[in-house]
């Protein structure tokens, strides 16, 4: 019996987010625009591979970083992040 | 010459060529890597490994860095899936010589060194072990006020003897009470195996680390099911979710 | 110049690239798995709880809970599905109703026509279609797949099938249509995929012509 694919977590993500914001991003600490709760972008739940990158808060499920590469473009949708702070 | 900031800038793709060949378990092998630049590492980082076909099939994937970053060479530590189809390429067919294009190294959530301080509390499932290992590396090689004022306690989860990676230096390096290695297994035991013989629970975690007050540093890695139960373990026992990181492995090989 | 790719010695694709070729849309290769892929947590709505709305933009809607749709006609589809991450699976059997049947049972109750589809689903995923990519036999709401209950990693208790199409729009865990008079980009689409996903025409990603 296969295993459910189950989601993993914004590590997993660290070599794209690296690649968009050209800085380590897994240590940074996102606000979650649905609920509030702040925590490292490395603590946030990954789906959505391989298409994209969806990046979702463990307290409400919203998604609130979304990463999608084209050939032509790389889209960022950040309108479930509230705040990002990024550590000097 | 000024150093270049490890976190800021994109990391290039570089192509590695394969040093050493080690095999650890039956399915898991170790592969170190000379790779040119190399910036040096954190313990508990990793790296993405892409590889690509003649006729530019490509496919990626992330490995955890298991050496610690006095080592010459980036050692990555393999299982390989049976259904994989990076894996079976890694620990069966690369060998001493060949290239391999990776980029790194990558993480700075997940990782722990020296100066964050102790105690320090890991807890490894199957192949999550890798990257705590380069943790227990690091510790190993610090000098000894530094290892004094850390203590260790590695609680490791494995199916069976034969899966235990890094057995014997595990072996080696523990050294209670400052360093404490537990074992558990999930399917089988030695025959005369007096330990664990269980999925880790509340209990044993309760048996085994220290309590809240202690403030340890947690680290739990292993597949996002394992990491789930052990992190909301610890976080019921009173540990602050923020002092426990976290790294969950996937399925796909 | 383009860097050219360092070759990894030895590596080749897992799965059998040359396969059936007339029968693979460009660019994809044929597995005997079924890769899961979501964008969000399984959701576990029970049955009870479950219904399917087909609503129109003035509002009119019409509705299923899950007797009343166990209740309408099924077809048992045997179709090829193609997904954008490159894999094709031949002959996958399913089990469901026909998009047909419930917009013909939507007109009845007032429910006016739309030139797009937008599918809405439990966890907030959403994905658009043109109306005519739905009707005249090609797609269902299936809840059935090879022979058993449709599980919930692969969507069920129900999701749209459309197999004509890249299979990010056969949406998972679907629970009604929204007809639109423009096309209105869904979960992915707003992240840059195409709006239709004909894969015979290679349409993955916005722009693609």
């Amino acid at each position: 019996m296969r295993a459910e694919k189950i989601h993993l977590d914004g590590n997993a993500a660290g070599g794209v987010l690296r690649d968009v914001f050209a800085h380590e991003m897994t240590a940074a600490l996102a606000t979650c625009g649905g609920c509030g709760a702040v925590g490292p972008v490395g603590a946030l739940l990954e789906y959505g591979q391989p298409m994209g990158i969806v990046l979702r808060c463990p307290t409400c499920d919203t998604a609130v970083l979304r990463i999608v590469r084209t050939p032509s473009l790389l889209r960022l949708d950040l309108s479930g992040l509230r705040l990002l702070t990024i550590p000097a | 010459m000024a150093i270049p900031d490890a976190t800021a800038g994109r990391l290039e793709w570089r192509v590695a060529t394969v040093v050493d060949v080690r095999d650890e378990t039956p399915r898991a092998r170790t592969l170190v890597l000379d790779v040119p630049q190399w910036p040096g590492h954190r313990p508990g980082q990793h790296v993405d490994v892409r590889l690509v076909a003649e006729d530019g099939y490509q496919a990626q994937r992330s490995y955890s860095i298991a050496s610690p970053p006095e080592d010459r060479g980036v050692a990555l530590t393999v299982e390989r899936l049976d259904d994989g189809e990076v894996s079976p390429y890694l620990v069966g067919e690369l060998r001493r010589g060949d290239g391999l294009e990776i980029r790194g190294p990558i993480g700075g959530y997940f990782v722990w060194d020296v100066a964050l301080g102790g105690p320090l509390l890991l807890v490894a499932g199957g192949s999550g072990i890798v990257p705590l290992m380069a943790m227990l590396r690091r510790h190993a090689r610090a000098d000894a006020s530094a290892r004094a004022a850390v203590p260790v306690r590695l609680l490791y989860s494995a199916r069976t003897p034969a899966d235990v990676i890094y057995a014997a230096e595990l072996e080696r390096l523990a050294d209670p009470p400052a360093v404490e290695v537990v074992l558990t297994f999930t399917r089988e035991a030695p025959v005369t195996w007096t330990g664990y013989r269980r999925r880790i629970d509340r209990a044993m975690l309760e048996a085994v680390i220290w309590p809240p007050s202690a403030e340890p540093h947690a680290y739990v890695c292993g597949p996002t099911v394992f990491v789930e139960s052990v992190a909301s373990l610890l976080v019921e026992l009173g540990h602050a979710a923020s002092r426990v990181r976290t790294e969950r492995f996937g399925a796909t090989g | 110049m383009a860097q050219q790719p360092f070759i990894a010695r030895g590596f080749r694709a897992r799965s059998a690239r040359m396969v059936d070729a007339p029968r693979l849309p460009p660019g994809q290769y044929e597995t005997n798995d079924f890769p899961v892929l979501s964008a969000g947590p399984t959701p576990r709505t029970p049955l009870s709880k479950w219904d399917f709305t087909i609503r129109d933009a003035d509002g009119r809607s019409a509705r299923w809970s899950w007797d009343d749709f166990q209740a309408l006609p099924r077809d048992t589809p045997v179709v090829d599905i193609h997904c954008v991450t490159k894999w094709s699976k031949f002959g996958t059997k399913w089990e469901g109703v026909s998009v047909d049947t419930l917009l013909a049972a939507a007109a009845s109750h007032g429910v006016g026509a739309g030139a797009f589809v937008v599918a809405f689903c439990d966890g907030g995923y959403t994905t658009n279609l043109p109306m005519s990519d739905v009707t005249g036999g090609k797609a269902w709401v299936a809840f059935g797949y090879d022979g058993a209950a449709l599980p919930p990693e692969h969507g069920g208790p129900a999701r749209l099938l459309v197999p004509h199409l890249y299979f990010w729009k056969s949406a998972k865990w679907v629970r009604g249509l929204q007809l639109v008079p423009t096309d209105s980009p869904g979960f992915w689409e707003q992240l840059g995929y195409h709006n239709r996903g004909d894969p015979w025409r290679e349409q993955r990603y916005h722009g693609d012509p």
